[in-house]
């Protein structure tokens, strides 16, 4: 890349950097993001711990400590949605675009430049939440809790923060094909909260379902063997993610491109 | 702008138009509510892709521009900020973006007068207000070239008054400023050049003082209660009249001392013999309500073809519609 290029993308950045720092929906989506994901994990923690001499031997065979401190993801990352969707679709519902774009026309540039800083506070947020979920989840476990050093355990808590970082670029990509809030917001969290958990779990569309990006993505979390092995590994997986985050950037990248703003 | 179009779908916006927008000048740009005005601003932006023709800025394309903000600065129509955000950071981000000090957010907040409330959030901010912030980021580069879309709108008396005199000052600087305004009368008070258009398509592209020449038709109003022997003689003097819907008589270019030596000799009673001079505003009214005849009657020959060979000054590009 030329360094003119170069110049360009950084003022870009800083922009956006200014943009993404002075509106609410910031702290307020990230901070839901981190508290629920780490409270909800320990809540889950202690009631694994009460729970653990009743479960069956199989069961206690396969606890998976570090995945259940993980636990408050699922409903974590509807925040990281929303705040990945808010990124890129208030640009619009505000009328900020035409201003973004007439002071930035690079279209490429202006978006991944903006999605650039957006991810790397996803990455920094997603992975301290990551380790405090670990820790603290951990912490409340007590007896039967797993330690980083352990085998494939900083692994998991590495690719907590990824992935809660791909969930938030996915929801850009989305967010910039569809462009407004609602649209994007009412499609990403019923896919995520409900549609994409049903079709992991029910036998029928299970092998489809677990090609789908949280699904696939939510491997890396996971430490124990699991009872029903993916034909795919905890990196494996997150490739999988990060190839649908990819084409939702591909996509989003085309059509502001090729759209009238 | 050489042949721009832009089409949604089967309407066309912006039908071959082709105009030049000169620096050291307020140009006004006119046309009725719909137009094509703010189209067309949007497609030197490059916001809109035209469907046909190209536009320029300095040669360049705009999305060519690696720093537009310092070439070109432009207030959009309606609001185009994140209301959550304060003024300052609006103005800070969209400065960093283009490598613009700082400092000059600050210079910017005081032209437009926002100074005090740059920390407050835009949404709290009347329509005079973000109308202001707008022109703020449009003066944040310091460019050459300034474009604003119906900058007066929402802004109080005084608000007005400071806009024109801001406008007319960035000229006498040798700036390029292009104005869209739907009102004549805002126009014939700032702008030192006018383009004129409607349904999309060039009607006028002439310097103010030549379309005053042009449009401003003065006649002498005439009425008596002997109409018919009024139009006789009249008739009889060679001078071509006019009734007006009223049943007043009007004779363009006409000379009221003559007509009323000539209405004294027939012993003719008038009850008004007034020089009467077309208002601007109707001159337009007349210019664009013909741009709306064309387009009832697309392909039909004359009256455009006629206007197309008048040089220049004209829609020097008109083209017969095809294929629609």
């Amino acid at each position: 890349m030329p360094a003119v290029q170069v110049m360009r993308s950084v003022q870009v950045m800083r922009s956006e950097w200014t943009k993404v720092r002075t509106v609410a929906s910031t702290v307020w989506t990230l901070s839901v993001a981190a508290v629920v994901t780490v409270a909800l994990g320990m809540l889950i923690s202690y009631l694994s711990r009460r729970d653990f001499a009743s479960m069956s031997a199989e069961e206690q065979l396969t606890f998976d400590p570090t995945f259940i401190s993980f636990a408050g993801t699922s409903l974590g990352q509807l925040a990281m949605i929303v705040f990945g969707v808010l990124v890129v679709s208030n640009e619009y519902s505000t009328g900020m675009i035409r201003t973004s774009l007439a002071a930035v026309p690079q279209r490429g540039t202006f978006l991944f430049g903006k999605i650039a800083v957006a991810a790397g506070l996803s990455l920094a947020v997603g992975m301290v939440t990551s380790f405090a979920a670990f820790f603290l989840g951990q912490a409340v476990l007590g007896p039967y809790r797993a330690h980083i050093g352990d085998p494939g355990v900083l692994r998991a808590v590495f690719g907590g923060g990824l992935y809660m970082t791909l969930i938030a670029v996915f929801s850009m990509g989305v967010a910039a094909m569809l462009r407004g809030p609602l649209l994007s917001l009412g499609i990403l969290m019923p896919f995520f909260f409900l549609i994409s958990n049903i079709l992991g779990n029910v036998s029928a569309t299970k092998k489809v379902g677990r090609y789908l990006p949280d699904q696939a993505g939510n491997r890396i979390l996971r430490v124990s063997p699991l009872l029903d092995p993916t034909p795919y590994g905890p990196w494996g997986g997150l490739g999988i993610m990060v190839l649908w985050v990819l084409a939702a950037l591909a996509g989003g990248f085309l059509l502001l491109k090729r759209r009238d703003a | 702008m050489v042949a721009l179009t832009k089409r949604y779908g089967e309407k066309v916006a912006v039908d071959h138009l082709t105009c030049a927008v000169r620096p050291g000048v307020v140009t006004g740009f006119l046309g009725p509510n719909g137009a094509g005005k703010s189209t067309t601003m949007r497609l030197i932006l490059g916001l809109d892709r035209p469907t046909s023709g190209r536009v320029t800025v300095d040669g360049r394309r705009y999305d060519r521009i690696r720093e537009p903000l310092k070439d070109m600065g432009a207030l959009l129509e309606a609001r185009g900020a994140h209301g959550g955000r304060s003024a300052f950071h609006h103005l800070l981000a969209l400065a960093q973006s283009n490598g613009v000090p700082t400092r000059r957010v600050h210079e910017v907040l005081e032209t437009v007068g926002l100074t005090a409330v740059s920390g407050k959030k835009v949404k709290s901010f009347s329509l005079g207000m973000s109308q202001r912030l707008g022109i703020a980021v449009a003066l944040l580069g310091d460019p050459r070239i300034l474009m604003f879309d119906e900058p007066v709108n929402g802004l109080d008396p005084e608000g007005i008054h400071w806009v024109r005199t801001l406008m007319q000052s960035l000229a006498a600087e040798g700036r390029t400023v292009f104005v869209s305004s739907h009102l004549m009368s805002e126009m014939a008070l700032t702008a030192g050049h006018l383009v004129v258009i409607g349904q999309g398509r060039l009607l006028a592209d002439l310097p103010m003082e030549e379309f005053i020449r042009r449009h401003s038709r003065s006649y002498v109003r005439l009425r008596s209660p002997e109409v018919e022997r009024l139009l006789d003689v009249l008739h009889t003097a060679g001078i071509a009249v006019a009734r007006a819907p009223d049943g007043a008589l009007e004779v363009a270019e006409g000379d009221a001392a003559r007509l009323g030596e000539l209405a004294a000799a027939h012993r003719l009673v008038l009850h008004e013999l007034s020089p009467q001079r077309a208002s601007l505003e109707e001159a337009f009214m007349r210019l664009t309500a013909r741009s709306v005849e064309y387009h009832s009657h697309p392909g039909q020959p004359g009256g455009p073809a006629e206007a197309a060979r008048d040089g220049a000054a004209w829609g020097a590009d008109w083209k017969p519609r095809k294929g629609r």
